[in-house]
């Protein structure tokens, strides 16, 4: 990304972000489940935002695998790095969602909810093995086909509530369409927007920290 | 304020802390970029000061 866009990206993912808070509290109305709802918009933006990271991630270690391209691996490391940071979001919202909704912090017998943690995890144990074999080559190479298997586990965390037995987890975005008010879809779009452009933000000011840190790191053989 | 309210105020402020910490971390690491472009500039000084005039005068025109 040129260096000139990073500011308005930055200035973007600032105005969706204040415009989705304003609306979360002052535009949508409190449904029958009661305000407690109002964790949703964030949640599931949050949850969908870290399928996007780690499908990005896959995707990169792909493009890593086909066309060689350098830097795609760097690219691949980031947005995997991004999708793990929200994924621990998604693990703590939800969480204290579900402490108020169900009384627990956790409930083990809930598909949806173990089977992202198994996507967490999977994604988490990707550093593991990144960081246990020496750069190069190589290194790149199995992380890319670890990015890769893992994704599959996504559309697997994503239908999993309309696979599972148990009614726990709600169901909002049903084979009829979201089961929302014309108000809380609509805030729920500028929701996900926000949580995107602020994934896209990271993800570019992360890359371009490790970009001028390898360049450094040349910098310096070079002097040495 | 009442327990929902409580809950959802957790929900964001666990959101806002996350990202809070990671800019911190990212102010920590460019600090770090900052002082080793800084020792790379005192490096490439001290390496052109030692290097020894090797240009020939011309003539100009």
């Amino acid at each position: 990304m040129r260096a000139n866009r990073l500011p308005l990206l930055a200035a973007l993912a600032l105005g969706l972000t204040a415009a989705a808070i304003a609306m979360v509290f002052f535009y949508a109305p409190v449904d029958a489940d009661g305000f407690n709802q109002k964790i949703f918009y964030f949640h599931v933006s949050i949850a969908l935002t870290a399928y996007v990271c780690f499908g990005w991630g896959a995707w990169k270690a792909f493009v890593h695998l086909w066309k060689r391209k350098p830097g795609a691996d760097l690219e691949s490391y980031v947005a995997i790095h991004q999708g793990v940071i929200f994924g621990v979001l998604v693990l703590v919202t939800g969480s204290i969602w579900a402490r108020y909704r169900w009384g627990h912090w956790w409930v083990w017998s809930s598909n949806q909810l173990v089977l992202f943690l198994v996507l967490f995890l999977f994604y988490a144990a990707y550093f593991m093995l990144r960081y246990s074999i020496e750069e190069g080559a190589r290194r790149e190479n199995l992380s890319a086909v670890y990015a890769i298997f893992g994704v599959v586990l996504i559309p697997v965390s994503w239908l999993a509530i309309h696979l599972a037995q148990d009614i726990i987890h709600p169901v909002v975005f049903t084979s009829h369409g979201p089961q929302l008010g014309g108000s809380e879809l609509v805030t729920f779009v500028v929701s996900l927007a926000a949580v995107l452009s602020l994934a896209a933000c990271m993800y570019h000011v992360e890359l371009a920290g490790k970009r001028l840190d390898a360049r450094l790191r040349s910098l310096r053989e070079l002097l040495a | 304020m009442t327990t929902a309210e409580k809950y959802v105020t957790a929900a964001y402020l666990a959101v806002f802390v996350v990202v809070l910490v990671y800019v911190l971390i990212i102010a920590l690491k460019l600090t770090r970029l900052e002082r080793e472009v800084a020792e790379l500039e005192q490096l490439a000084r001290v390496r052109k000061a030692r290097e020894p005039e090797t240009r020939k005068a011309i003539a100009v025109g």
